[in-house]
């Protein structure tokens, strides 16, 4: 079985993923970044990037699939920069896991 | 503690004796199974942080290189110019069992005319643009590393959570009521067994008071 692998995001965002092979879809707002990501996610795509900027915006679509083993939804940083949501998701699950953040505590 | 209500039988305390048995075993064997998914979690979830942190940085100047390219030549003609990509990724995956749960491996190829080149004509584009996807692709097998990491920390996560849950349920919940329970028909078993052994002397008593009082009489005579 083959998969693809899927991009959400602005446009200026993820337009270089075009040129290596994604499955680049273009959003201007949060619920159309869901839509897609809903609509994706039950297509064969096993790995979903979004960028942060719409990710956090919708955290109860994106946890859907935190349990089940495909797809993999990953966030990353969009052309305004690292927020630091990704790895602030690490730590949920290490928070999750141990009942403590025990990596991230400076 | 809530206490089960069992009959104070014998035969009601052999079944809980077992139970509390697989109990026991049941709570030893999950104790270590999250004692090794955490082990291994936080193995995972350290790389995965390093992993992401190196990953942002390099996609950051991917960004940089890429809004050069779209300074130097129209939104449209770039758009146009990757709209058409030659290569198709193809991804295949396999699973991989860690301690009962699992995990996607992906493995990544690329597919059609442009593979390991340019998928995209040169004629409209500008170098800046050339070297902002060849710093992509090259960032590629990472970002494939990253989704497959990631998938596996959330994933071992939720399996230790459940894993403690049933540990706690078995250590706080399930022994200490199989416990209070046998103890309680243990304590009735052996109630009974003292009443017992008490009527038994009463008895002996009264028969012994009348075989004396019959003695008495008869030496009376």
């Amino acid at each position: 079985m083959e998969y693809k692998i899927g991009v959400i995001g602005d446009i200026e965002s993820v337009i270089g993923f075009m040129a290596v092979g994604f499955t680049v879809v273009t959003v201007e707002t949060a619920e159309e970044a869901a839509k897609e990501l809903t609509r994706m996610a039950e297509e064969n795509y096993a790995i979903l990037f979004i960028t942060e900027r719409f990710a956090k915006e919708i955290p109860d679509a994106i946890a859907a699939y935190k349990d089940s083993p495909l797809p993999s939804v990953i966030t990353i940083p969009g052309k305004e920069g690292a927020t630091g949501y990704g790895l602030a998701n690490i730590k949920k699950s290490v928070e999750r896991a141990v009942g403590a953040d025990i990596l991230f505590k400076d | 503690m809530a206490q089960m209500r069992v009959n104070p039988t014998r035969m009601e305390m052999k079944k809980l004796q077992g139970k509390l048995a697989t109990a026991r075993r049941g709570h030893k064997l999950l104790k270590d199974k999250r004692d090794e998914l955490m082990k291994q979690f936080l193995d995972i979830v350290r790389a995965n942080k390093e992993l992401r942190e190196a990953v942002e940085a390099r996609l950051m100047t991917v960004h940089a290189s890429m809004s050069i390219a779209a300074s130097l030549s129209s939104s449209k003609m770039l758009e146009e110019a990757l709209m058409l990509p030659k290569t198709e990724g193809v991804l295949s995956v396999s699973y991989r069992n860690m301690m009962s749960v699992d995990l996607p491996v992906f493995d990544f190829a690329l597919r059609g005319a442009g593979a390991g080149g340019q998928s995209y004509g040169f004629a409209f584009t500008s170098g800046e643009l050339d070297a902002a996807i060849a710093q992509l692709s090259e960032l590629l097998p990472d970002l494939i590393k990253l989704a497959e990491l990631e998938k596996t920390a959330q994933m071992l996560a939720e399996e230790i959570e459940k894993t403690r849950r049933r540990v706690n349920a078995l250590e706080y919940i399930m022994i200490p009521q199989y416990q209070e329970s046998i103890r309680s028909i243990k304590m009735k078993l052996d109630e009974n067994e003292r009443g017992n052994t008490v009527r038994l002397m009463k008895v002996k008593d009264l028969a012994v008071a009348k075989a004396l009082a019959e003695a008495q009489k008869r030496k009376a005579e």
